[in-house]
């Protein structure tokens, strides 16, 4: 582009700004579809309240990397000081499962015992053993189980998880595992069969004290069981237990003498849970030198959506929706108005290379709804948070990047919609068809997602321009942590960026088209 | 003459089944007032959408200062045009029309202001544009015309929805326009209002040009001046009209049509014979009287003629 041609498309950017800024209409749609975003986000940020007993509700656990963890399970373990080694045969796992018939959202009451439950294990029920920096929630860690339905693992800082073998435990076929210290790093093996100790992984637990604690833990997630129905997920939700047998503890190490055994202690970490009593870890030794362990809980990342006991950041922009169907028509009018007019006439006369009119509304439209609806986005998510602090509810903690990812992410999705709308509106020349399509294209699929099965939901979340919510995403799916990763829930099929790239593509699909037909279409 | 500033050759466009533009040639000049007439459908607007690029033809060019009109990078600069007064948005003021229209052209905003003051509409700029008249919306499309002060101007029935005078503030800018060099084209389908500003009219119909000619020419070609003359003694009186040289045609029992001799000679033919008469009317022909005799045929949607509204018409043959 040539200096007068830069300059050129610089004026015209001007008179499109002038256009759209001269009719008071335009404007003031804009500037409501702002206060309105605001204004409805705060509001449905205030209607999330947390309701805990009056000692106070407890705080969000925060692993080491920073995000919201869960931190629950039966430690039997003794401190170990220096290098060392931690070795164990599992020899069973097994427990109870929530009784069935309880639906979404009533866990099991606290009267009635898991007991009443019936037998089975939670797929990612853990046992194994643990070096952890400390027996505060929360603490660096790394740990070597056999999780029930998932193999034997190594995980470490709530988030690192590297899958070993794939075996299991029955009867007569015990499971070996082992656990070394030295200096930060903890390395984790399992015997298998005849090839001897294999290592799984090592994880450098950088600021491991000098003295840690070492033993056996037992931990056993909530367990739900989903369906999807059109229009309605419904679904059994508790806790569960787990419960493990294990033998030929030996604990090796400075300080430690024959098996190591001397100070072991059970400890339930997290605290028994207040709301299910029954499902205190407890542990009993019996004289064999076996173990018998039995803890309910998790050690993981938190996750969000409905097993999630917290909510995420971008519940504090439910507003955006509001904003989203203004802009659209605002797109599309801003176009279609010179049409019903006459106006483009005067327009492609002033300027008859008709693709840099084109532009220069798609940069004035884009750019002003990014302007107005980024400091709306952003003053969402600021006194939204506090809002939600101050009515207790545990908001999983996410980076600052990510808070300005979700606040950019947003004001480019409308500002995308906006530019998708406009290009709408100089193929179809007509409002009511132009505002239709957007509408149907971008706003219906944000009421179809919720309203569809998780799967078909992914699908209308992978292929429509509504991709572009995944910028709202904040926290990751686990692959570790078994949950309803759906879309309801705050997790996306697609990336924050791909999606808003899905978004992107449409658009500038719609102004190429928009400006073929401008160019060959007489005025 | 100077070299055309509007260039209009061979233009060839359809709508559909309908011939819009049919062979349509004709240049504009600088310095005056080209008048551009025919009935409705004749393909004025057409042929000024293709000379501002707004429409392509399918065959023929159309060039502006010798180029393409596409080809301008300013328009503005060059040619003004009033193509619809009601071409505006609603809501937006006259004067921020005029702005926007400034700012893709790089013009300041003191001409918007000096345009705004040159077309009368000072009081009410600052006003949104859904209220003005008709008249008021032609005023802000001149004004747009004039904001880029271009030698070449096209306006399309700039007189429709203006009062008496405003038809007269009107024809006075524009004749004053084309005195300082500009090439001023202006459509009408009435031809009375180009009388009197226009040198020249460019008459179409049905796509093509019937009649390219100076104001003056275009006259000429209709025989010369006709007087009506009303008498007690139409026989005696057609005798000596006709010894003197007229040519005279009964038109009623007691009236008389007389060509071929200036009124000025008529009455002292007549007193010299004694020939009484109670009226004596010269009829001049007028544009209109041309140029209904020129499109005769070329109306496109041309209604049953009323009985007795034929007169002038006649008056013309």
């Amino acid at each position: 582009m040539s200096g007068e041609d830069r300059d050129s498309f610089a004026r015209l950017v001007w008179a499109e700004w002038t256009k759209l800024r001269s009719v008071r209409a335009w404007l003031i749609t804009l500037i409501a579809a702002a206060v309105t975003m605001t204004v409805f986000s705060v509001l449905s940020a205030a209607g999330e309240r947390r309701n805990c007993d009056p000692a106070g509700c407890p705080a969000v656990v925060v692993g080491p990397g920073g995000e919201a963890v869960a931190d629950s399970y039966e430690l039997v373990g003794r401190p170990l000081t220096g290098n060392g080694t931690i070795t164990v045969e599992l020899t069973s796992l097994t427990g109870l499962l929530p009784p069935p018939g309880h639906s979404f959202g009533q866990p099991v009451p606290p009267a009635e015992p898991l007991s009443a439950g019936h037998p089975g294990v939670e797929p990612w029920a853990k046992a194994g053993l643990i070096i952890t920096a400390s027996t505060r929630q929360g603490a660096p860690y790394a740990a070597v189980m056999l999780a029930a339905d998932h193999g034997v693992r190594f995980q470490d800082d709530y988030t690192g998880d590297i899958a070993g073998p794939d075996d299991t435990v029955a009867p007569g076929s015990p499971l070996w595992l082992r656990l070394t210290r030295a200096g930060d790093a903890v390395t984790a093996y399992v015997l298998a069969g005849r090839s001897g100790w294999t290592r799984i992984g090592a994880a450098d637990l950088s600021g491991l004290p000098a003295t840690a604690e070492a033993g056996l833990f037992v931990t056993s997630p909530q367990d739900s069981q989903m369906t999807d129905h059109p229009f309605v997920t419904s679904g059994a939700d508790g806790p569960s237990l787990a419960t493990a047998t294990f033998a030929h503890l030996t604990v090796h190490g400075a300080g430690t003498d024959g098996d190591g055994l001397s100070g072991l202690t059970g400890r339930t970490i997290g605290g028994p849970n207040g709301d299910y009593p029954a499902l205190t870890g407890s542990y009993t030794s019996s004289g064999d030198g076996s173990y018998r362990v039995s803890g309910s809980g998790d050690i993981a990342p938190e996750v969000g959506g409905v097993e999630g006991s917290g909510v995420t950041i971008d519940d504090t922009l439910g507003g955006w929706f509001f904003a989203l169907i203004a802009v659209i028509a605002l797109g599309a009018v801003s176009a279609t108005a010179e049409y019903r007019r006459g106006l483009i006439r005067t327009t492609l006369a002033a300027t008859p290379r008709r693709g840099r009119v084109l532009a220069a509304k798609a940069v004035v439209i884009g750019v002003s709804t990014f302007a107005l609806t980024l400091p709306a986005a952003a003053i969402s998510l600021i006194v939204g948070k506090r809002v939600l602090l101050a009515n207790h509810n545990l908001v999983y903690p996410v980076g600052t990047l990510t808070e300005a990812r979700v606040v950019v992410g947003t004001a480019g999705l409308l500002a995308g919609a906006a530019v998708f709308a406009l290009a709408l509106g100089v193929i179809l020349r007509r409002s009511s068809g132009a505002i239709t399509i957007g509408v149907v294209a971008i706003v219906l699929p944000v009421l179809l997602f919720q309203a569809l099965p998780a799967g078909a939901a992914d699908w209308v979340l992978r292929v429509t321009p509504t991709a572009a919510v995944s910028v709202q995403q904040t926290l990751p799916v686990y692959p570790q942590v078994a949950v309803d990763y759906s879309p309801t829930a705050g997790y996306f099929p697609l990336a924050p960026w791909a999606g808003f790239a899905v978004l992107c593509a449409y658009t500038a699909a719609a102004l190429a088209v928009a400006a073929v037909l401008l160019r060959r279409r007489d005025a | 003459m100077s070299a055309p500033d509007v260039v209009v050759a061979g233009l060839r466009k359809r709508f559909g089944a309908t011939r819009a533009l049919d062979g349509m040639s004709f240049t504009v000049r600088p310095g005056a007032v080209t008048g551009f007439v025919g009935p409705n459908g004749a393909g004025k607007s057409t042929t000024l959408r293709v000379v501002l690029g707004l429409d392509r033809p399918d065959e023929g060019e159309a060039l502006v200062s010798g180029r393409p009109y596409r080809s301008l990078r300013r328009p503005l600069r060059h040619v003004g045009a009033l193509l619809d007064a009601g071409a505006l948005e609603p809501g937006r003021t006259a004067r921020n029309h005029l702005l926007w229209l400034a700012r893709c052209q790089g013009i300041a905003a003191r001409r918007v202001d000096e345009v705004i003051a040159l077309v009368g509409l000072s009081a009410v700029a600052r006003r949104r544009a859904g209220g003005y008249s008709l008249g008021m919306r032609q005023r802000v499309g001149i004004a747009a015309a004039l904001l880029g002060d271009p030698p070449v101007l096209l306006l399309d029935e700039p007189f429709n929805g203006m009062d008496p005078d405003g038809i007269i503030w009107t024809r006075t800018l524009l004749r004053s326009l084309a005195a300082e060099g500009r090439a001023v084209l202006v459509s009408s389908h009435l031809m009375g209002e180009l009388e009197g500003m226009a040198g020249r009219v460019v008459v179409v119909g049905r796509g093509r040009v019937i009649a390219d000619a100076a104001v003056a020419d275009l006259l000429a070609t209709l025989a010369g001046d006709r007087t009506v003359l009303r008498t007690a003694a139409p026989e005696r009186a057609a005798r000596v009209l006709g010894e003197a040289g007229g040519t005279v045609v009964r038109t009623g029992p007691d009236t008389l049509s007389v060509s071929g001799l200036p009124s000025e000679r008529i009455i002292p033919v007549l007193t010299g014979s004694q020939v009484d008469f109670s009226e004596l009317s010269a009829q001049r022909v007028s544009l209109e009287d041309v140029y209904l005799h020129l499109t005769r045929g070329q109306v496109e949607y041309e209604a049953e003629a009323p009985a007795g509204s034929t007169g002038t018409t006649e008056a013309a043959r």
